[in-house]
């Protein structure tokens, strides 16, 4: 508007009832942004349940709609408890079984690598930690959550599975492992989740109030007490909300776990095999030239609808015990 | 020590054991505080030492490394068009996800009543921010590459990340936003300024420094983002990009490609790879903390 370079004479008639319509609109604007955040979680849903209906129906909703046939080509049951994954194979199987056990074995994995070292790591920061040492540690970890996946994945391909493992497998179990692993893939997908537990489960201990600290304290108890007894039952809902975060972003983890865990799906329970997460799967697809129509490319989406209500499950969870958590400390 | 005290009230309390108690505590903890910066200095000098026996030992001349495309022989193969590639990639997202961002974070912040859509729109948000990446692939594979069929170009990857990185950028404008005192805004009313005048010259000017740390924040993330542009079609590409509706290899799907193949000599192109990402990563990062704590106590 022009409104800025002429006088203004008091409230003028004029421009005082343009300022307010540009207001307005640019209210209305602002809005129209916002709700391109609703959009999009929409856009997810209809595109994902869209495309997977071609995959279970052979034709998506809106071809439906239009008039094409459905047929059931595979069923649920066989999805979820079939166990041999091969959508795109001469004689096709339809198990998913095998690639979510994939996911969940990575997730589970690592949990038990983040959730212990992050938990930890908070304390020390929150309650042992000195000024100068938290100055440097927390850039230090910041600096390990913006490194991106690709990087994880590579530093699995290239150092965790053939130096480290692989030596420790030949050792002492004599078993020679190529170049993927289950265990490879749980370590780097546990170290790379650290900084998320560390970080938010260090906020909201730092959030307990003092006098609570204190006094325990006056009653003799030592900074482990204090930590153990006091700060973390405190937080516990804060604390648990970084975990499920840090499960959701494993479920959802790609480049770190196709590098590192590879692409054979099976249910196996020896740690240096090769297996095959949901993500893993959807990138091996795309390496192919999957078109339109394909039963590999309405695949990618059965599955990643899958991996979306999954994730999204962890997402409420967690908006649950942060909502609580706040709460409980305003 | 404590056991031979003459007071009862202590006699159950072994002061040494809690002491001790205290101290493995610390013990553990501070070696699990070390365990992640010990990784990411492993994982720093697993890339530096394979960069430095890619340029010995597998003859990667940097000269040629930027200036070559990819290619299929490994002795060939060089990251120009996937560094020009991602540089496009980066102002197209920019420019997709930041007014529509900032919009959105204004809105939130200055505009929205307590109501059910406005809590409906930020929960929403914190939803988003959740979503796996490689969704935002399936989403624009869907809807831009096959849906409106314009293929696999650098569009359609810059709106998949640029989707991606909108919630990041609407979190930290609002925190900029809300660091605005509130004085100043109801100087600005005080003059009979409208509330979209405030917001333009008053709080936005204002809120600005940290507006931009958080963007390329945003797109430090994004840079390195390799899952939606996989699924969107961005591999096997080996030539430079000529604009925003060409086929395209981005730095990190690159490099994703020599890293999954068997020749050592890929997997040490791979390494120099990451080394140009990094560097890129940790400029952008260094830029944001200069700008956070150069206008930190400005207002």
């Amino acid at each position: 508007m022009s409104t800025d370079t002429e006088p203004r004479p008091g409230i003028a008639g004029g421009t005082a009832r343009r300022d307010l319509e540009a207001n307005r609109r640019a209210r209305r604007a602002l809005f129209g942004c916002a709700a391109i955040t609703v959009l999009t979680t929409l856009a997810i849903f209809f595109v994902l349940i869209d495309n997977a209906a071609s995959y279970f129906f052979g034709a998506r909703i809106t071809e439906m709609l239009l008039g094409a046939s459905a047929e059931q080509k595979v069923t649920f049951t066989e999805f979820f408890t079939g166990t041999r994954w091969a959508p795109d194979h001469a004689t096709p199987a339809h198990g998913a079984l095998p690639i979510i056990f994939g996911t969940l074995a990575i997730t589970v994995g690592a949990a038990f690598v983040s959730i212990p070292i992050g938990t930890a790591t908070a304390i020390y920061l929150s309650e042992y930690a000195s000024d100068g040492v938290r100055a440097k540690l927390k850039p230090t970890l910041e600096i390990l959550a913006g490194i991106p996946t690709i990087v994880y994945g590579y530093f699995a391909i290239a150092f965790i599975n053939p130096v480290v493992l692989a030596p420790i497998a030949e050792a002492l179990f004599g078993i020679n492992i190529g170049r993927y692993s289950m265990l490879s893939g749980i370590l780097v997908v546990g170290i790379m989740t650290i900084p998320m537990v560390s970080s938010i489960s260090e906020d909201s201990m730092s959030a307990v109030p003092d006098d609570l600290r204190n006094g325990a304290y006056a009653l003799g108890a030592t900074r482990f007490d204090v930590s153990t007894k006091i700060v973390l039952p405190a937080s516990i809902s804060g604390v648990f909300a970084s975990y499920i975060l840090a499960v959701s972003r494993a479920i959802g983890e790609t480049m770190a776990v196709t590098l590192a865990a590879g692409f054979n799906a099976n249910v196996t329970a020896n740690p240096f095999s090769e297996i095959m997460t949901m993500t893993a799967y959807m990138v091996s697809m795309a390496r192919g030239t999957s078109a339109v129509g394909t039963v590999e490319y309405q695949s990618l989406f059965a599955v990643g609808l899958v991996l979306f209500v999954m994730t999204l499950t962890m997402n409420l969870l967690n908006d649950r015990f942060k909502r609580r958590f706040q709460e409980e400390y305003r | 020590m404590s056991t031979e005290t003459d007071d009862p009230l202590f006699t159950e309390i072994d002061l040494e054991w809690e002491h001790l108690k205290n101290r493995l505590f610390l013990g553990v903890i501070f070696a699990a505080s070390m365990f992640g910066v010990v990784m990411l200095a492993l994982l720093l000098l697993d890339v530096a030492t394979d960069f430095y026996v890619g340029v010995t030992e597998y003859d990667i001349g940097l000269g040629e490394f930027f200036t070559r495309d990819g290619s299929r022989r490994e002795e060939l193969a060089g990251f120009r068009g996937a560094i020009v590639a991602s540089i496009m990639l980066m102002v197209l997202t920019a420019i997709l996800s930041f007014f529509v961002g900032v919009g959105s974070a204004i809105y939130l912040e200055e505009y929205a009543p307590d109501t059910r859509v406005t809590r409906l729109i930020e929960a929403n948000l914190a939803n988003l921010a959740g979503v796996p990446s490689i969704v935002y692939g399936l989403l624009a594979l869907a809807a831009f590459v096959n849906g409106i069929g314009i293929g696999p170009i650098l569009i359609a990857g810059s709106v998949a990340l640029a989707l991606l990185v909108m919630p990041i950028i609407i979190v930290t404008t609002q925190e900029a936003l809300r660091s605005v005192p509130d004085g100043v805004r109801n100087g600005s009313y005080a003059t009979g300024a409208t509330e979209w005048q405030t917001i333009r010259r008053v709080v936005l000017p204002a809120a600005m420094p940290g507006i931009m740390t958080g963007t390329i924040l945003a797109l430090a993330r994004a840079i390195g983002e390799t899952a939606p542009l996989i699924m969107v079609g961005a591999l096997f590409v080996n030539r430079t990009p000529f604009g925003p509706f060409d086929r395209f290899s981005a730095m990190p799907t690159q490099i994703y490609n020599w890293a999954a193949e068997p020749s050592q000599h890929f997997v040490h192109l791979a390494a120099t790879g990451i080394a140009v990402l990094l560097a890129f990563v940790f400029v952008m990062n260094g830029i944001a903390v200069y700008l956070r704590n150069k206008y930190e106590t400005d207002i």
